[in-house]
């Protein structure tokens, strides 16, 4: 994606390849202007984008005095270090952040191991509906949350599973419909020779997926992996309602916790901090894994 | 090779996981929740059978629920057709050759990747009266709003900050741009065409199975917002923001009313469904897909 640019149009592309054009000089003063004027739309654009990122670190280092000064100092100064002490004697932080990290991990890999495992069965064997189960697949894959959710939380009563990991967690153990949907789509671009030669080996299928397709699918894997950790990190409305004491949070519905709770003015500054460590796992897992973000719009097929 | 009756349903077992967990938490309450929208249930004791009472009392006597239908669809009618302009438009400028454009895609990028509760409460602080939204207007002499306390501001400013995490969009048109074979516009050029036809006869055409994506995801999404609604106004002031989702939260898990949010979620989901059908059917109209004339 880095690498291809394509003229789609826009007289810049043109201005950047040059030489076509017949150049005159007030053609040349056009492009320049033209050119200037796309980059300030660029650069301006991009950093619109990212200045609120800025400010949250700002606000993350702000003492809550310095809320009330006017004008806000733009750079905290000094910067209050001590807020990212303080933050963790505001709720019990840690254990929100190892709920989360529970409910990602497994999310990550078992969800994930799951989800090609099914979409292997979708993708590679042939048994009596196949095909109207994968219609099932992608049904449900379009199919709201909240349709279910009151039934639900019914059924996790009547479990003893309401304020546990559980209901965020059993339901992994079949995969998730989107992720065996995408993955599904992969599998069948790998050449069906491959599992007829090693059955005829005598691989079992069981072999065949964990030593021939896996390792030929790794990036898609990799791809649905990262999407999962981000999805499940993020996830709001559902812990918010499967949860409810204050230690059995999830990060996410934890900050909720502490907005509602009282002296909310008052520690301004934590939660800003607090928001900062939330976001950072997504913000490192973006730069450390950007290609398989991109590579997973290329996964739903969708181009051009 | 032999197919003995083993092999034959061998590839259920592989199946099996999503089959079961589908059948226990998918299947089972979404048929649950049809029986328990024509019941009064309020999570203690049994669901009372009260037949259409629920759906005839959502569209006659619950002002909150009307309320959260025109809002939703006010959002809806802003934040789609902006997003999805403002999306094509950046995808448009990152489709160049320029230096540093990994830079920029991740500026506009980001922000999609990383919502949620944690930058819902950041904009909570970009929307204050002397906030960074209001700042930046004033450099070009508009004296903003109160965006939170402001009924007639408070839903703009959702929009606004929804406008942030136009990344995925922009990232699918990105891809789709990139498809686009060279050639095409090689051929245009070749009968004269200039930049504004080669965009509308050969770009857009192009997209239009990607704008089809994207307007059809966006429209569900926008039925489904949630978190920016309980998190930045609480469904306020005077209920300006409270979504639909937002209402079926406080009925069903605030006030415990399981019958009612069920014919809630039900109205919604009929909405959405309704949507997305209708876009399919119109979609033969004006989506154009290469190839598909040939088969």
């Amino acid at each position: 994606m880095t690498a291809r640019t394509v003229d789609s149009g826009l007289p810049s592309a043109a201005l950047a390849s040059g030489g076509r054009t017949i150049r005159s000089r007030r053609v040349q003063a056009l492009q320049l202007l033209l050119r200037a004027v796309y980059y300030l739309i660029l650069i301006g654009g991009s950093v619109m984008y990212a200045i609120p990122f800025f400010w949250m670190i700002r606000a993350s280092l702000m003492s809550i005095d310095m809320f009330y000064e006017v004008p806000q100092p733009l750079f905290p100064d000094p910067p209050a270090w001590n807020n990212y002490t303080d933050v963790w004697q505001v709720g019990p932080v840690l254990w929100w952040i190892t709920n989360s990290t529970i409910v990602s991990f497994v999310g990550v890999t078992v969800g994930t191991f799951i989800s090609a495992l099914v979409a292997f069965g979708f993708a590679r064997l042939r048994f009596p509906g196949n095909r109207a189960l994968f219609l099932l697949v992608i049904s449900t894959m379009m199919l709201p949350q909240h349709v279910t959710i009151i039934p639900q939380v019914i059924l996790f009563r009547e479990l003893n599973w309401l304020d546990t990991l559980l209901p965020l967690i059993v339901p992994l153990l079949g995969g998730a419909p989107f992720y065996i949907f995408l993955l599904r789509q992969f599998f069948l671009t790998l050449p069906l020779e491959l599992d007829e030669a090693a059955a005829i080996d005598g691989a079992s299928r069981m072999r065949v997926f964990w030593t021939i397709v896996i390792p030929l699918s790794k990036p898609a894997i990799a791809t649905v992996a990262v999407f999962s950790f981000i999805s499940h990190w993020n996830d709001f409305f559902f812990p918010l309602i499967v949860l409810q004491s204050s230690e059995r949070l999830t990060l996410a519905v934890g900050m909720r916790w502490l907005q509602a709770g009282q002296y909310e003015a008052q520690r301004l500054h934590l939660q800003m901090a607090i928001a900062l460590i939330a976001v950072a796992p997504v913000v490192i897992l973006f730069f450390l894994a950007q290609k398989h973000f991109i590579r997973g719009i290329a996964l739903t097929g969708i181009k051009g | 090779m032999r197919t003995t009756r083993w092999q034959r349903w061998s590839g259920l077992l592989f199946i099996a996981p999503w089959l079961i967990t589908f059948l226990w938490f998918t299947l089972g309450p979404f048929i649950a929740s049809i029986f328990l929208s024509f019941t009064n249930y309020r999570f203690i004791g049994l669901p009372e059978w009260v037949g259409a009472d629920n759906y005839v009392r959502l569209f006659t006597d619950d002002a909150k629920f009307i309320r959260s239908i025109i809002n939703t669809l006010y959002y809806t009618a802003v934040h789609v057709p902006g997003i999805m302009v403002m999306a094509f438009f950046v995808a448009i400028l990152l489709n160049q050759k320029v230096k540093g454009q990994p830079i920029y895609r991740t500026a506009f990028y980001l922000p999609s990747v990383t919502a949620g509760v944690a930058t819902a409460y950041l904009w909570i602080l970009l929307l204050q009266p002397n906030g960074l939204v209001n700042q930046f207007l004033g450099l070009v002499g508009i004296d903003g709003p109160n965006w939170l306390t402001s009924s007639t501001w408070a839903m703009p400013a959702l929009i606004l900050m929804s406008f942030w995490g136009l990344g995925t969009t922009m990232i699918i048109y990105l891809a789709a741009l990139q498809g686009i074979p060279q050639h095409l516009y090689e051929a245009a050029s070749v009968d004269g065409a200039g930049v504004i036809r080669k965009m509308w006869h050969v770009t857009v055409p192009m997209m239009t199975p990607a704008i089809f994506l994207t307007a059809v995801l966006q429209i569900i999404g926008s039925w489904q917002v949630f978190t920016q609604a309980l998190i930045v106004t609480n469904g306020g002031p005077r209920d300006s923001t409270l979504f639909i989702l937002l209402h079926l939260y406080r009925t069903g898990f605030e006030y415990f009313q399981m019958g009612y949010a069920s014919a809630i979620a039900w109205v919604l989901f009929v909405i959405i469904l309704v949507f997305t059908v209708l876009q399919f059917g119109i979609a033969r109209r004006w989506v154009y897909y290469e190839g598909a004339s040939e088969r």
